[in-house]
């Protein structure tokens, strides 16, 4: 049950093959188990027994309120959760619990999911790891998958042989990984620069990205506010449009949402005539970085498309080799202007210097905010200096309308997606990753996905196929603004022409296996 | 803000921080003076903490002078992708409120329904006065 899309679970539970109690005890189960993964900081035991019961109430008196009734789902640290800690993997937010429910939590719920927990997050969503939080990196369930394993012919049943696990990707590996391992049918994540498509492609999970303005960001702590979305981290392109079939919509109280008919519920229709598409390559996309593997598939997938009577032309971005500066540039900006919040008077933090309120701010952020946060404030406010403003700051904004021109340009050619990879490389081992600094990694990472959020535009990634060492990899479409819905159904054909494996997490799921094998001779119909 | 403005003007860097600025002017830029420390820790109130640090902010605005080699003549600064819409207003009504209580609840110290700060109007102490990096 717990490997099922959601609309297959769904339907179970509305044929009463299962009720929302015991799935969300077999989701409580092993998230237990999988504690080892840290993927959650806080597990909402309570509140989601609560809410399933309620749900059950519901699904016997025949009022189920639609497809995510009585679904687990995880929720990213930084989004504002009532009575929930939300801490963002700060000492300066630990204990703090906010007294409201973020506009796409609030939807979620009013839906009736399930809200197993808040997962861990790289701190303030800064990084591309998932490794530097105050709770401890994130590890990839990947790294104990048999696929995995067995390309490094390890006894699948070692102890051991622990230190090389691999990292999930960031910031929202967490969701990721709870995605990944089974603890929940889908997860939000944010994406200011990648951080739900990077942990989504090394996961091998459906990352997907809206465009900005189409969900709502209020009670998303904000990182940057000009590119910021709440992401959505499923197991497949449909569970991800159901997800975004609730959260897409207006918001009175973000006024950066737009106010722009959207066709509810999200049902993506079949890919009628995939001759019909023009999928555009941005040939400055093809760097040296790029591991041959990840090219190769990125090669395959075009000639896939071409296969099939689809136009596949090369486009050019022609500022591509500057967006990771001028991402940098604006993302440190408005990260310091958006830090300044914390000074420990009226939430979080506050440290035991009482001298004066100068001497009590800068002791309660040195202690609350790691070096990672510490370094971008500070970066950020060297470029908002009276003498740096106009070289750095409105230079970079400059440079990104060329940017998003670029792509506007690429879109005005005939182009409908864009294809292109998520990441250089599979997921790499943890002891690798913290060899190199935060930004260092950030600015490797992020080289594909944050022009993306620069221009404001859908993307999603998708997971294709293994690697020669048995490790996921993807690759993202990208849309034209506001035209997720047709992003999303181009991604779900070409999802069902890859098959991406399921990751084998038999040593895990001994307990449960037993009764999965029970479930699977029970047939669900499903009415599509 | 002109206080402390006012403040940085009359404060001369007697002497700045020792043995530190002289190892930044060799291989850095020159721009991360002691001055630019002190000036950005005032600012952000955050401290750099250790020479790393200040060797990472070198290394990220070397990485930011990239820019520079972009045309961007005649170029309009971008600052919102939806810059071509309307925003959408709220009307002018109270829906909601009256949540002190609640609020309150988050903050450290709290006396009746004021949150309580330190006295303002302290400056943090001079640089000669304090050691440099006390906590890396």
């Amino acid at each position: 049950m717990l490997g099922r899309s959601l609309r297959e679970v769904s339907a179970a539970l509305k044929q009463g093959q299962i009720t929302p109690t015991e799935l969300c005890q077999k989701c409580l189960s092993l998230i237990k188990k999988t504690k080892f993964l840290n993927a959650y900081i806080t597990v909402s035991e309570e509140v989601a027994l609560k809410q399933a019961e309620e749900s059950e109430k519901r699904y016997k008196t025949g009022q189920s309120l639609g497809d995510l009734d009585g679904i687990p789902i995880a929720v990213k640290d930084n989004f504002s959760t009532s009575g929930i800690e939300t801490t963002c993997a700060s000492n300066m937010l630990k204990g703090y619990i906010p007294p409201y429910n973020a506009t796409v939590v609030q939807k979620l719920l009013d839906q009736g999911a399930l809200l197993m927990g808040k997962t861990n997050l790289d701190e303030f969503a800064m990084g591309s790891g998932s490794t530097d939080g105050v709770f401890g990196p994130v590890k990839n369930p990947w790294s104990y998958s048999k696929q995995y394993r067995e390309k490094r012919k390890q006894n699948p049943h070692s102890e051991n042989e622990d230190s090389d696990w691999l990292i999930t990707g960031g910031s929202s590996g967490g969701s990721a990984a709870a995605v990944s391992a089974f603890t929940c049918y889908a997860a939000l994540g944010s994406d200011t620069g990648g951080s739900t498509r990077n942990p989504a492609a090394h996961c091998g999970l459906v990352g997907f990205k809206p465009s900005y303005g189409l969900v709502s960001r209020h009670g998303l702590i904000p990182l940057v506010n000009s590119m910021d979305v709440p992401g959505i981290l499923t197991r497949c392109v449909d569970d991800a449009a159901i997800v975004l079939g609730a959260l897409a919509g207006p918001d009175p109280r973000d006024s950066t949402t737009v106010h722009e008919p959207i066709n509810k519920p999200f049902m993506l229709p079949s890919l009628a005539d995939v001759s019909k598409l023009c999928i555009g390559i941005p040939k400055e996309y093809l760097v040296p970085e790029l591991s041959s593997e990840v090219q190769s598939l990125w090669s395959k997938a075009a000639d896939l498309f071409e296969s099939e009577g689809a136009k596949v032309i090369e486009v050019s971005l022609p500022h591509t080799s500057y967006s990771i500066v001028c991402y940098h540039v604006l993302c440190t900006s408005e990260v310091a202007s958006n830090m300044a919040r914390f000074d420990g008077l009226q939430y979080g933090h506050r440290c035991d210097i009482d001298v004066s309120t100068e001497a009590m701010y800068a002791a309660t952020r040195r202690e609350g905010f790691n070096d990672v946060v510490r370094g971008r404030i500070l970066s950020g406010n060297f470029f908002l200096l009276k003498e740096n403003y106009e070289n750095y700051f409105v230079k970079a904004q400059k440079v990104r309308r060329l940017i998003a021109n670029d792509f506007v340009n690429a879109f005005n050619s005939g182009v409908d997606v864009l294809l292109t990879p998520t990441t250089l490389s599979e997921a790499v081992p943890y002891l690798e990753f913290i060899k190199e600094d935060n930004r260092t990694r950030s600015a490797q990472d992020d080289i594909f996905t944050q022009a993306v959020n620069m221009a404001g535009l859908p993307a999603v990634s998708i997971p294709v196929a293994l690697s020669n060492q048995g490790l996921p990899i993807g690759l993202q479409f990208i849309g034209r603004a506001f035209c997720d819905q047709q992003l999303l159904t181009v991604a779900k054909w070409f999802e069902k022409q890859v098959q991406f494996p399921v990751i084998q997490l038999q040593e895990l799921m001994d307990d449960c296996s037993a009764v999965l094998e029970n479930e699977k001779l029970a047939s669900v119909s499903l009415k599509q | 803000m002109w206080s402390r403005l006012v403040w940085l003007g009359l404060r001369a860097p007697l002497g700045g921080r020792q043995g530190f600025t002289s190892k930044a002017d060799p291989q850095g830029s020159g721009r991360i003076t002691a001055a630019v420390i002190e000036h950005l820790e005032r600012l952000a109130l955050v401290d750099f903490g250790s020479r790393e640090a200040v060797t990472r902010l070198e290394k990220a605005i070397a990485f930011a002078d990239r820019l520079r080699a972009v045309d961007t003549d005649g170029v309009e600064p971008m600052e919102s992708v939806l810059e071509d819409r309307c925003l959408y207003l709220r009307s002018d009504n109270v829906v909601e409120g009256n949540c002190a209580d609640e609020l309150l609840q988050n903050s450290h110290r709290v006396v009746e329904e004021y949150f309580v700060a330190p006295p303002g109007n302290i400056s943090l102490p001079k640089l000669d006065e304090q050691e440099p990096f006390p906590h890396s």
